[in-house]
């Protein structure tokens, strides 16, 4: 989940990469990371003020790659959900300085959330690794940009998210108001939690609602720094409150809760199924989801070998496999197979692995033990049903959550590891022959969230981004992300789209106005 | 032409609203304390400025530069003529190939660049409020609080649209992929007139730059100060050279080469309907460059005897008297209903007297010099028509004050339709009150008029408000409110009042060109 950037000094260990990536622009120095920052909020944000749980519960947060607790943090659950719902209810009461407010402004107050964000970068950049585990130089080059930019682009719609005038038939006059659905529970994950909370903050406040998410109990830590920052630039008390918590428990109370007008969620399918219901057992609330993938990466045999194998390397590994977008089925022709499967072997194995803090590292520890074990018992079935293990498959270091790049060739359509989302460093290998059949194949899944195809026939890369059925088709790259290109899922992948204009839809209810006039003229 | 931010506290009178909005973001750390003019100014910015450097005029020649309130002279300021324009345009042209920075430039970039010169602007707030007071003659505290909040907003607001303008696939019938690609146009010339020099300015370059184009812009010789300040902060914020081009210059000579360029692929101008006739005649005889225009205006400011009169009275009265009187959208024929009319009239001679002449840099002074003598005297000429036709000066009527261009605030009643006080712009402080008795009578004296760019209406009726604001041909109608401008709407005219609309969304339209792509594919699939 990225787009061209990463930083120079992973280029020096990883030459290809860093030649396609950083294509771009150049990255500034990455600052020298403080391997201990401090943590200062740890409790929960509830009407700009920092509130102990109602029950007192904390919960530990965990460095994934030592397994020491870093900290407690306060743990909210249904009493505290209630209170920021009531915060957020109240600030957007009619008349609130939030419902008053210019669009203009609410833009101006996002673009001031960018700039302390941006001037802040390092340290949300440690406070990431530590509490994630992903390497400090992708987190400050492109978790926290990635962050800036997308706040500032939703800043700029603000102002220009335009209701209609409307033709309509007979002596009237109709228009629409688009306006902010109301208090939006958000629930994410903790693969981007920074990223991930800017995707869902960005349109929800663009378009004037106010907001309660629950942030990832693996990963709590930068979520309520930029809860700080939100009330250091303004918003008002209630426009955004943030709640630590477990999914079962705070998460649960959100999605079924009757004053929530509307949750998004971010997270497994398995979980999306019970958001669903939640929202049909309580008030119908509408419901967004970014779910799981299985997403297919087809190498057709013309394409160019090196940018294809750097990239399909990419499309698994980065972000140690946590992407809900990962290319996770390598499709590849026939007759480049065999070179295919040898080159991401060798490219696999010279995978650095280790201390994410470090600059040479690009693969840090699983965020936590229970997708550790989870990852190994793929990789097991893998071995199990008869797919061939090329590398990799175990256990990297003695402490922390750390696994091998593992690769898997020969592997089937009916195999679990080719079916189910492993969220983990490891890579399968199919093979296919013709377009129409790996179009079918690629096709055969519950999901449908993003898909590639290499190739450089102009033909075969239009009928293969028409035939997929995901919700972005990436054509000679991978992992492009931009806050301009909206996102999501077709089947099990989701419901609706977060990013571009579009993102925008999901947090608006357009209201009709309609007026008798004594004359209609045109 | 200018800006909803006549609530300031500054400006007291005018807005109900007022006290909320002292706490507008964008101004909040400036609002604290009455702002001051600068008092040892120096201009230090005087020549052209073309690949982000200065230069000397080819001719040799330099523009002086007056203070219409004491007319003495500010500075000299070099004067581009063809030669420059040629010399700007290459630079534009070559800021403008394909792989150049700015080409390649990231459209998110493109807004960045756009919102940190918003930034340096706000920085600079309390300097290019000085300069544009001393230059164009308007309040220090309205250039303060109207013209750089509609500035900055404005350089926010297309700072915003750079990464939202998106082509379309379209579903086309057979076997074709069909997108397009919202392209800038290229080079594009801009012509700005005196009245508001930094807010044309900004709204003239913000959507040309948002939408990717490069720059040549002359600003009014009148008036070049502070868009050769805006040229030092555009260098500051990191456009790269070439992409904006200034060149102060006189109409007939560096306009005149604009417009009939053969390398320009886009002129936009505002100013007077008769130079817009000579803009658009220029691009049909050379090289059929994209024209948009925004003129002059004769707008009908409607008031009906049910809308609150105390409101409709301040409002028509700073709807016409605002900048000296000096908007193309002034409502500079207010349209009366009979019942209410002898009260309206005298309610707004009051006002007017009310009305304080002065040095634009003092606080408390209401009203400024007009730009120079010989608008001063064509306002003068006019009121002297208005008198000899048949209409009752009420009040003002001459000059005031022993230097400077300074005009009494006039107020004429009994005008009728045919007198050229009536027809003809004025741009300055004399309001014309008319009688009318029905809505149909007044819908087609208000449109009798062959400009279109703004109208208001002032009713508590709701059939009134919405018949009235479809049957007026006018780009902008107001309802129970007058100039109330923002960076979000649209604004243009109808008529000879202009081509294409500036601002809000529509304005990203005369900067763009579109372009068709389809691709021949296999088999096409819903």
């Amino acid at each position: 989940m990225l787009s061209g950037t990463l930083p120079r000094t992973l280029g020096r260990t990883w030459p290809s990469i860093a030649r396609v990536l950083v294509c771009r622009y150049s990255v500034a120095a990455i600052p020298t990371p403080n391997r201990q920052p401090d943590v200062q909020f740890d409790k929960l944000f509830i009407n700009n003020e920092w509130h102990d749980a109602v029950n007192k519960k904390t919960f530990p947060t965990v460095n994934p790659a030592t397994g020491e607790v870093i900290c407690q943090v306060a743990e909210g659950d249904k009493a505290d959900v209630d209170k920021a719902v009531k915060a957020a209810k109240d600030a957007f009461q009619l008349g609130s300085p939030w419902r008053r407010m210019d669009a203009s402004d609410r833009g101006l107050l996002l673009s001031h959330l960018a700039d302390r964000i941006e001037r802040d970068a390092a340290y949300l950049a440690e406070l990431e690794t530590l509490d994630n585990g992903k390497p400090y130089a992708v987190a400050y080059t492109v978790d926290v940009p990635m962050v800036v930019k997308c706040l500032r682009y939703y800043a700029g719609w603000a102002d220009k998210w335009e209701g209609k005038t409307i033709p309509v038939d007979g002596d009237y006059f109709c228009y629409t108001r688009h306006e902010p659905i109301g208090v939006c529970g958000q629930i994410i994950p903790w693969n981007f939690p920074l990223l991930m909370q800017a995707w869902k903050l960005g349109p929800a406040l663009a378009t004037g609602n106010t907001v309660v998410m629950k942030v990832a109990e693996q990963t709590p830590l930068s979520a309520l720094y930029v809860a700080h920052l939100i009330k250091e630039v303004g918003f008002p008390p209630g426009v955004v409150n943030i709640i630590p918590g477990l999914g079962p428990i705070a998460g649960a109370a959100i999605a079924s809760h009757m004053d929530v007008d509307k949750v998004a969620f971010t997270g497994s399918t398995e979980v999306g199924h019970l958001i669903q219901q939640a929202s049909g057992t309580s008030n119908l609330k509408k419901v967004t989801l970014e779910l799981g993938g299985k997403s297919p990466n087809i190498i057709m045999s013309d394409a160019d070998t090196k940018v294809n194998l750097e990239q399909a390397h990419f499309a698994v590994f980065f972000n140690q496999g946590q992407c809900c977008c990962a290319g996770s089925r390598t499709y590849v022709q026939e007759s480049i197979y065999n070179e295919f499967v040898e080159h991401s072997v060798e490219r696999a194995k010279r995978r650095v692995v280790g201390d994410p803090f470090s600059f040479n590292t690009e693969q840090g520890p699983q965020v936590n033990e229970e997708q550790f074990k989870k990852i190994l018992g793929y990789i097991s079935s893998g071995k199990k049903e008869g797919a061939k293990l090329l590398c990799g498959g175990s256990v990297a270091a003695e402490r922390g959550y750390f696994i091998q790049p593992t690769v898997f060739g020969d592997v089937k359509d009916n195999m679990t590891i080719a079916r189910e989302e492993i969220f983990g460093p490891v890579m399968q290998i199919l093979k296919f022959r013709t377009l129409e059949e790996v179009v079918e194949r690629a096709n055969n899944t519950k999901y449908g969230l993003a898909a590639a195809v290499f190739t450089k026939d102009i033909d075969k890369a239009n009928y293969i981004s028409a035939g997929l059925r995901t919700g972005t088709i990436w054509i000679n790259c991978y992992n492009v992300f931009g806050a301009q290109a909206p996102f999501g899922g077709y089947k099990a992948s989701g419901i609706g789209r977060e990013l571009g204009q579009y993102g925008l839809d999901n947090y608006t209810e357009v209201k009709t106005v309609v007026i008798k006039v004594p004359q209609k003229n045109s | 032409m200018h800006v909803s931010e006549n609530r300031q506290r500054t400006m007291s009178n005018e807005s109900r609203d007022g006290q909320q909005r002292e706490n507008k973001l964008s101004t909040r750390p400036l609002d604290t304390e009455m702002p001051m003019p600068v008092s040892d100014l120096k201009i230090e910015y005087t020549k052209i400025f073309m690949n982000n450097e200065w230069h000397d005029s080819c001719c040799g020649r330099r523009i002086p530069v007056y203070n219409p309130a004491t007319g003495e002279l500010l500075c000299e300021v070099e004067e581009g003529d063809k030669e420059d324009i040629d010399k700007a345009v290459k630079c534009a042209r070559q800021a403008f190939q394909l792989g150049s920075p700015w080409r390649r430039m990231d459209a998110s970039e493109r807004g960045r660049l756009l919102c940190k010169l918003a930034d340096l602007v706000e920085r600079d707030r309390q300097i290019l409020a000085t300069l544009e007071a001393i230059d164009s003659g308007k309040l220090f505290l309205v250039a303060y609080f109207v013209d750089l909040v509609g500035t900055i907003k404005t350089l926010r607001y297309y700072g915003g649209w750079a990464d939202k303008i998106q082509g379309k696939t379209i579903p086309v019938d057979g076997e074709y992929f069909t997108f397009t690609r919202h392209e800038p146009i290229g080079v594009c010339g801009q012509i700005i007139p005196w009245n508001f020099p930094l807010l044309m300015f900004a709204w003239k370059i913000a959507p040309a730059l948002c939408c990717g184009n490069t720059v040549i812009i002359k600003p009014a010789e009148q008036t070049p100060l502070t868009a050769l300040h805006m040229a030092s902060l555009i260098k500051e914020a990191g456009f790269p050279p070439g992409v904006v081009n200034i060149v102060p210059g006189y109409g007939p000579t560096a306009g005149h080469a604009i417009a009939q360029h053969m390398d320009i692929d886009k002129v936009a101008f505002t100013g007077s309907t008769d130079v817009g006739k000579i803009i658009k005649k220029a691009a049909g005889n050379s090289n059929l460059k994209r024209v948009t225009l925004e003129l002059g205006g004769k707008n009908p400011n409607i008031v009906f005897a049910d809308s609150d009169l105390e409101h409709a009275v301040e409002q028509a009265h700073h709807g016409l008297f605002f900048n000296q009187g000096q908007c193309c959208l002034a409502g500079s024929r207010v349209f009366v209903e009979e019942p209410i009319y002898d009260d309206f009239v005298l309610k707004s001679v009051e006002r007017a007297k009310k009305r304080v002449l002065g040095n634009p840099l003092v606080p408390g002074v209401d009203q400024g010099p007009q730009i120079d003598k010989k608008h001063f005297d064509k306002i003068l000429e006019l009121i002297e028509s208005g008198r000899r036709e048949g209409a009752k000066l009420e009040c003002g009527g001459g000059a005031w004050g022993q230097k400077g261009f300074f005009i009494q605030p006039t107020v004429f009643s009994d005008v009728t339709d045919d007198m050229r006080i009536a027809k003809e712009e004025i741009f300055g402080p004399v309001q014309q009150i008319m009688k009318f008795s029905s809505i149909e009578e007044v819908i087609r004296r208000a449109n009798n008029t062959h400009y279109g760019l703004a109208a208001g209406v002032f009713t508590n009726d709701i059939n009134k408000a919405l018949t009235i604001s479809a049957a007026l041909q006018a780009g902008t109608v107001w309802v129970n409110c007058y100039n109330a401008m923002s960076s979000q709407c649209p604004f243009g005219g109808f008529k000879m009042s202009g081509n294409g609309r500036e601002m809000g969304e529509y304005g990203l339209q005369e900067y763009t060109e579109i372009k068709t792509v389809t691709i021949k594919i296999p088999q096409k699939n819903s």
